[in-house]
């Protein structure tokens, strides 16, 4: 995991200033700008002997207030906004707010609608794993400050994942019109659904996408990561039959087993002062970790076999569940997983009868969990009498990894001490990068500062 | 656009640009990325020294062109833009947020303190300004491409323009005609669905209502669009004044005549409703404020679970949206 260049200091977007200068005997490392990750954060971490006193996850992304802006709203318009916290997994807002809807009105989704939603959702997790795993977190394993700093070396490697990125763009936008905030998701179905030839014409490009997921599979295999191993606690959804999407149940590696409207039943929230996104814990206080390692580990046996074959020769699924670096390795099965799905939803089409079915709107709890790429992604609405929001609540999965995050920081930080100052600050975002930390998301949510005692 | 006329760029063999971001979702800088046939030749001909969603290698500038992504929502935000306006010979703004204000501009109707503590239970500890405001409110700005997000046509455009030392060819007109050019059935005529086409700018491809709905306007107003004819044309049809108005409170609610229109007719919680509908948008409050202050004690609010923050009217102190 070498890479030549750390970040200048004070470049072009500084984070937020970062307190007061060390005291006597500490160190302290910062990373007030991450890079490769979407949206704003920082890492700062203060130590002092060898042990780290202190490691934040800074979250400087300018407040946002979605849980406001979508008071007084309609159903429909609440998925036309939620889509705006992320551009990069808007497709994961939208389902979570239209389950959570349906759910509450006691809406049946026609079955060809509902395979469309799954395969909306291959689309995103194609695209976003596509854009991680060449353009943000490859470039730490092959050692270079970019993927087109990259390219320059490897560049069938980088258009090998713009290719599979293409792909997913391209199933989102027959679906939604747009790749970037698609405009078709409607409470009981679609505004307009394809034709059979419509998604036929993907065919050619999904078959050659599941030659390019399984070198991907291959080519991260063949990565070396640090060796760091911990029994973090996992959490995702799980379904009796599919790779969980949009429908499972919410099930935890020691043995939670909720309702995926109930996520608030085991977990909670809390605001940190150095961060403008809320953290999440269980009940209990315990922290936990979501997304691909999650997933491949509490749901692997519902891969699409020509995933599980490939995951299995890798021979990383411990690796996957024990050490966040081979997330990488998880985030490649998973591309596999839906570009093999896709082809088969595909496949197997009928348009449906109408693109949506009516409803009408309750009153009451409108409250879901679906799997965002990085994780589970947990909607709650209060609808008034007039089929209006009144309340909300969104919690996204990199709040919810955001005290994993820190943990494995404090964890990690004694190995790397001896370093020269710029490149062990280099190693601590390259850990932070690994969650793939969506912070554009957890804001209502990233800056790196390591501080030595 | 109503924007600034799009200048013609300086004649630079390899221009050095930058791509920064303020508030906003991360999705216009990422249509950039998703230009995936032409990524790799774009960094052949632009020094791409600036953007950290992609690349760890950063640069302060001085950049021949900087494209800038978000509304300005942070004290710190406002200052930057300052600076990076130095550094900049062209800026370009990409997208709603950055050029109309983007969805957290409905926020600039409403009491911000309340909207602070709707969401955070300390709110204290974030930083934000009363308002979010596009970047020309702050700087000047040389062009604009907008949307929600931006289109992928328009930006191949504008990078293509800056190669060739040209103006980029934005077309004018309203999404109507692209609707008309594309053959696509109208909505608004043929099923009733209101349809922001008439007074949007084009751009995208009428992409809303050859998907079967209406146009949400995320493109923003186009100069000059009769606003008052669609309205009254909405109304006539039997709606509400605030549903009305919510069909302008979405991603360019805070770009003129739009901003208007919302302000008068209500439909988000702190625009006035002058006129009529003022009951329903009373009860929106008092329904508001209660969630809001909620927290803890009930378990069917979303809230609860949360610290309680202050538990202030969200809405009754809040801005008219004309000052």
């Amino acid at each position: 995991m070498d890479r030549p260049d750390a970040p200048p200091p004070g470049a072009g977007m500084p984070g937020p200033d970062r307190g007061p200068e060390p005291a006597a005997g500490e160190r302290r490392f910062t990373v007030s700008y991450l890079t490769r990750v979407e949206g704003e954060g920082s890492l700062h971490l203060r130590v002092r002997d060898g042990t780290v006193l202190e490691a934040k996850l800074g979250i400087f992304e300018a407040p946002r207030y979605f849980e406001r802006l979508v008071v007084g709203r309609t159903p429909d318009e609440v998925i036309d906004i939620v889509a705006r916290i992320c551009g990069i997994c808007p497709v994961a807002y939208q389902m979570s707010a239209v389950h959570a809807f349906e759910d509450a009105f006691g809406v049946a989704i026609d079955p060809s609608v509902r395979a469309l939603r799954r395969l909306l959702y291959c689309g995103e997790w194609i695209q976003s794993h596509a854009l991680h795993v060449y353009l943000l977190h490859a470039p730490d394993f092959l050692g270079y400050p970019s993927a087109i700093a990259m390219a320059a070396d490897h560049r069938a490697v980088v258009e090998r994942g713009l290719a599979l990125k293409k792909v997913g763009n391209r199933i989102i936008s027959v679906l939604g019109a747009r790749s970037i905030h698609p405009v078709s998701v409607r409470v009981g179905g679609f505004s307009h659904v394809p034709r059979r030839d419509e998604l036929e014409r993907l065919r050619p490009a999904l078959d050659e996408a599941i030659e390019l997921a399984r070198e991907t599979v291959a080519m991260v295999a063949g990565f070396r990561a640090p060796d760091f191993s911990r029994q973090p606690r996992l959490v995702s959804l799980r379904h009796e039959t599919e790779y969980p999407f949009n429908e499972g149940r919410i099930v935890s590696s020691d043995g939670l087993d909720l309702a995926p409207g109930r996520w608030d039943d085991a977990f909670e929230e809390e605001q940190v002062e150095y961060s403008n996104a809320l953290q999440a814990r269980t009940k209990e206080g315990q922290v936990y970790l979501l997304g691909p390692a999650a997933r491949v580990t509490l749901a692997g046996d519902r891969l699409h076999p020509l995933a599980a074959e490939a995951l299995e020769r890798t021979g990383l699924r411990e690796a996957i569940r024990t050490n966040i670096y081979w997330s990488i390795a998880a985030r490649a099965v998973e591309l596999l997983h839906a570009v093999a799905e896709a082809r088969e939803i595909i496949d197997a089409y009928r348009p449906p009868a109408a693109p949506a079915v009516p409803w009408s709107p309750r009153p009451g709890r409108a409250a879901w969990a679906t799997e965002a790429p990085r994780g589970l992604l947990f909607h709650h609405y209060q609808v008034d009498e007039r089929g209006l929001v009144a309340a909300a609540r969104i919690v996204p999965p990199t709040s919810q990894n955001q005290a994993a995050i820190e943990q494995d920081l404090a964890l990690f930080a004694p190995r790397v001490l001896d370093l020269p100052q710029a490149e062990a600050t280099l190693r601590l975002e390259q850990l932070i990068r690994s969650y793939d930390p969506c912070i554009s998301c957890a804001t209502h949510f990233l800056d790196l500062t390591i501080e030595e005692s | 656009m109503a924007g600034p006329a799009p200048s013609v760029p300086p004649a630079v063999a390899r221009p050095r640009v930058g791509v920064v971001k303020f508030a906003s979702c991360d999705g216009c800088q990422l249509t950039l990325l998703d230009l995936e046939d032409e990524l790799l030749e774009i960094a052949a001909r632009f020094d791409i020294v600036e953007f950290p969603e992609a690349s760890s290698s950063r640069s302060e500038g001085p950049y021949d062109v900087l494209l800038v992504e978000g509304s300005i929502s942070t004290p710190e935000q406002a200052e930057q833009i300052i600076e990076l306006r130095r550094q900049a010979k062209l800026l370009v703004t990409i997208g709603a947020c950055a050029t109309a204000g983007g969805i957290q501009a409905l926020r600039n109707w409403a009491d911000h303190d309340a909207f602070r503590a709707a969401v955070y239970p300390r709110p204290e500890y974030v930083a934000s300004l009363d308002r979010a405001t596009p970047v020309a409110d702050h700087v000047p700005v040389d062009a604009a491409l907008r949307g929600c997000p931006i289109g992928i046509g328009q930006l191949r455009e504008l990078l293509t323009s800056l190669i060739l030392g040209r103006r980029p060819e934005i077309r004018d007109e309203a999404v109507c005609a692209e609707c008309k050019r594309r053959g696509a059935v109208c909505v608004l005529v043929a099923t009733g669905t209101p349809c922001l086409g008439p007074v949007t700018q084009g751009g995208c491809g009428a992409l809303c209502p050859r998907w079967g709905r209406g146009c949400y306007g995320c493109f923003g107003p186009r100069e000059g669009a009769n606003v008052a004819s669609l309205t009254g044309t909405f109304l006539a049809g039997g709606r509400e004044r605030p549903d009305v108005g919510r069909l302008f409170a979405g991603f360019t609610a805070w770009a003129e005549p739009f901003r208007t229109v919302v302000g008068e007719l209500g439909g988000v919680a702190g625009a006035s409703n002058a006129g009529g509908g003022g009951g329903a948008d009373a009860g929106r409050t008092a329904g508001a404020g209660a969630a809001t202050g909620g927290g803890a004690g009930d378990p069917g609010n979303p809230g609860a679970g949360r610290t309680a923050g202050a538990a202030s009217d969200p809405v009754a102190g809040g801005h008219d949206g004309q000052a």
